[in-house]
């Protein structure tokens, strides 16, 4: 883990209000793993106050990759930092997906901003494992294929793609997928997650999902995101330091 | 070895320099140690201990405020048989006073978590918490009652020798008179304050932002009302004072001091820069060689008014 102040490079407009910022940060490069985050403070006053979580979009070269929309006051800051304006990151945190294994087929589900981690698992596994990228939002605006392979995408008003969910247009071509030699992994909101956890288990599929929730620190000291396990009941899982990355079957969504 | 002395007293506990890092804000110490120095701070409180483990509230549990937050952990904790038997082994291998935080549902627990940690050596002082927002029961009724916080204030008292800090809650008309009955009923300080109760809500759903409707306000946000409370107690009550609230930097711990802190926690700053507090230590130290100050200890309640 760093703290470290750390030059933008460039940002640039991927699509509709989703952008891509490059941050030449050496250090966190060379360590971090896909699924991990970064607990960012974009500015050294109290406006915004704490930091925002980023999951990990790609690190490569000395420099790590952010996807991001403007959703409020911090990633509006963030989407104006010019180059060599430094951001203070803290991080790497939490676990990253598992993506060793025997498995043949990596299946990716992503729904809207869910996207964000996946270039970086992309890279990683494309010349090891098939990838199939199921890529979800409401709309066509929501659907992000930055970085990502082997696209099949859906959006819930049909304005591209399949029209409906993300894990029904998984369904859709079940068979075409070896499930015993297949591994999930996803991100997206809670609703999705959901779904998709009923779905892998009623087929036994094997499931990461990266989680979301507020949190302040990042690294387990302000006790703020607590996460239901399946195993203990009388204990929280916390997203930031047992997670983000949890296997479907650890956690009730 | 230093020029200046950064040594204070909360009563018969000496800490090596002000800076205490608070209670909700460092866990059991682990994760904060890969990021600062433990051995160069003040002392460091735990996360608030029940006798048994506690759940703690469900999500969502932090939301962000203007200059500050809201949050309601539900008192999240590990109990005291775990912290002993899982935490204390890694909380001894530093040179740091370590200050239990308790907190309870009834006076019965309170004095049974101090009688069952007291016999710990590596813990220095007790902390109490009777003033925690977040728990349907116990924490505010205590806080907000007089006659309660002077029955725990006594009660435990009898349980331990070692230091004995009271935590309290600011959501009061006038925090000094419970300052006075931590001193009459043996007391050796008061912390102050405890968060100030707020909630927020979403304008869309109309539903709070957090899960228990009310949090605890901290950050920059409460400093004003922190030191208030803090100046009250030390115009009325002769009792050391560890002054909590919004401290972000060196100058903020010197303000705290002015207005009659003999010492001060660092509690949300942890989560947004956990380096600070240690820096802030030679920052004190910079400050009191250009401004002659041989003593830090000097500059409690110096207020002229």
């Amino acid at each position: 883990m760093f703290i470290i102040n750390s030059p933008v490079v460039e940002t640039k407009q991927v699509q509709e209000n989703i952008f891509i910022q490059k941050i030449h940060s050496p250090e966190i490069a060379r360590i971090i793993k896909p699924g991990q985050f970064l607990n960012i403070r974009v500015s050294e006053n109290t406006f915004p106050f704490l930091r925002r979580p980023f999951s990990i979009c790609d690190a490569d070269g000395g420099h790590i990759f952010l996807m991001f929309n403007i959703l409020g006051e911090g990633t509006k800051i963030l989407a104006h930092k010019h180059p060599g304006d430094l951001v203070d990151i803290l991080g790497p945190l939490g676990n990253g997906f598992s993506l060793e294994g025997d498995y043949k087929t990596a299946v990716i589900v992503a729904g809207g901003l869910g996207a964000a981690p996946f270039p970086f698992v992309t890279r990683k596994l494309k010349s090891k494992k098939n990838i199939m990228s199921f890529v979800g939002g409401r709309t066509k605006q929501d659907v992000i294929t930055y970085g990502l392979e082997n696209l099949i995408l859906s959006s819930d008003d049909g304005s591209i793609g399949y029209k409906g969910n993300v894990v029904q247009s998984l369904e859709n071509i079940l068979n075409e997928i070896d499930i015993t030699s297949s591994k999930v992994f996803a991100c997206g909101p809670n609703a999705m997650l959901r779904v998709l956890k009923d779905f892998c288990l009623k087929h036994n599929l094997d499931c990461e999902v990266s989680t979301e929730c507020a949190m302040a620190c990042g690294f387990g000291i302000c006790q703020g995101c607590p996460i239901e396990s399946t195993s203990n009941s009388d204990k929280y899982l916390l997203v930031c330091k047992d997670g983000p990355v949890f296997n479907v079957k650890d956690i009730v969504i | 070895m230093s020029k200046v002395d950064l040594s204070v007293k909360i009563g018969s506990l000496q800490l090596r320099n002000p800076i205490m890092l608070a209670s909700g804000t460092v866990g059991y110490g682990n994760e904060i140690s890969e990021f600062s120095d433990l051995n160069k701070l003040g002392a460091i409180v735990t996360k608030s201990l029940s006798l048994k483990s506690r759940k703690g509230n469900p999500p969502q549990r932090i939301v962000e405020t203007p200059a500050g937050m809201l949050n309601a952990i539900g008192l999240a904790n590990v109990g005291v048989e775990e912290f002993l038997k899982e935490k204390i082994p890694f909380l001894k291998k530093f040179d740091v006073p370590l200050i239990c935080n308790i907190a309870a549902s009834t006076v019965e627990e309170y004095v049974e978590c101090t009688r069952i940690l007291d016999s710990e050596e590596t813990i220095k002082a007790f902390e109490i918490n009777v003033s925690c927002p977040n728990v349907k029961d116990g924490g505010l009724q205590f806080g907000n009652d007089k006659n309660a916080v002077g029955n725990v204030t006594a009660k435990v008292r009898a349980v331990t020798n070692k230091p004995l800090i009271i935590k309290l809650s600011p959501n009061v008309s006038y925090i000094s008179e419970f300052a006075q009955v931590v001193k009459d009923e043996g007391g050796d300080a008061v912390s102050a304050i405890n968060t100030l109760v707020g909630t927020a809500f979403n304008i869309f759903t109309k539903k709070p932002k957090i899960f228990n409707t009310n949090g605890g306000l901290s950050g920059p946000a409460i400093k004003p009302v922190a030191l208030a409370k803090v100046l009250e107690i030390s115009r009325k009550v002769d009792i050391p004072i560890i002054g909590i609230g919004g401290i972000m930097n060196w100058k903020d711990v010197i303000e705290f001091m002015i207005v009659g802190s003999s010492a001060v926690q660092i509690g949300t700053l942890n989560f947004i820069d956990p380096t600070a507090p240690e820096k802030m230590i030679k920052e004190l130290e910079d400050y009191c060689l250009a401004n002659k100050v041989e003593k830090l200890s000097d500059l409690i309640a110096s207020y002229i008014i």
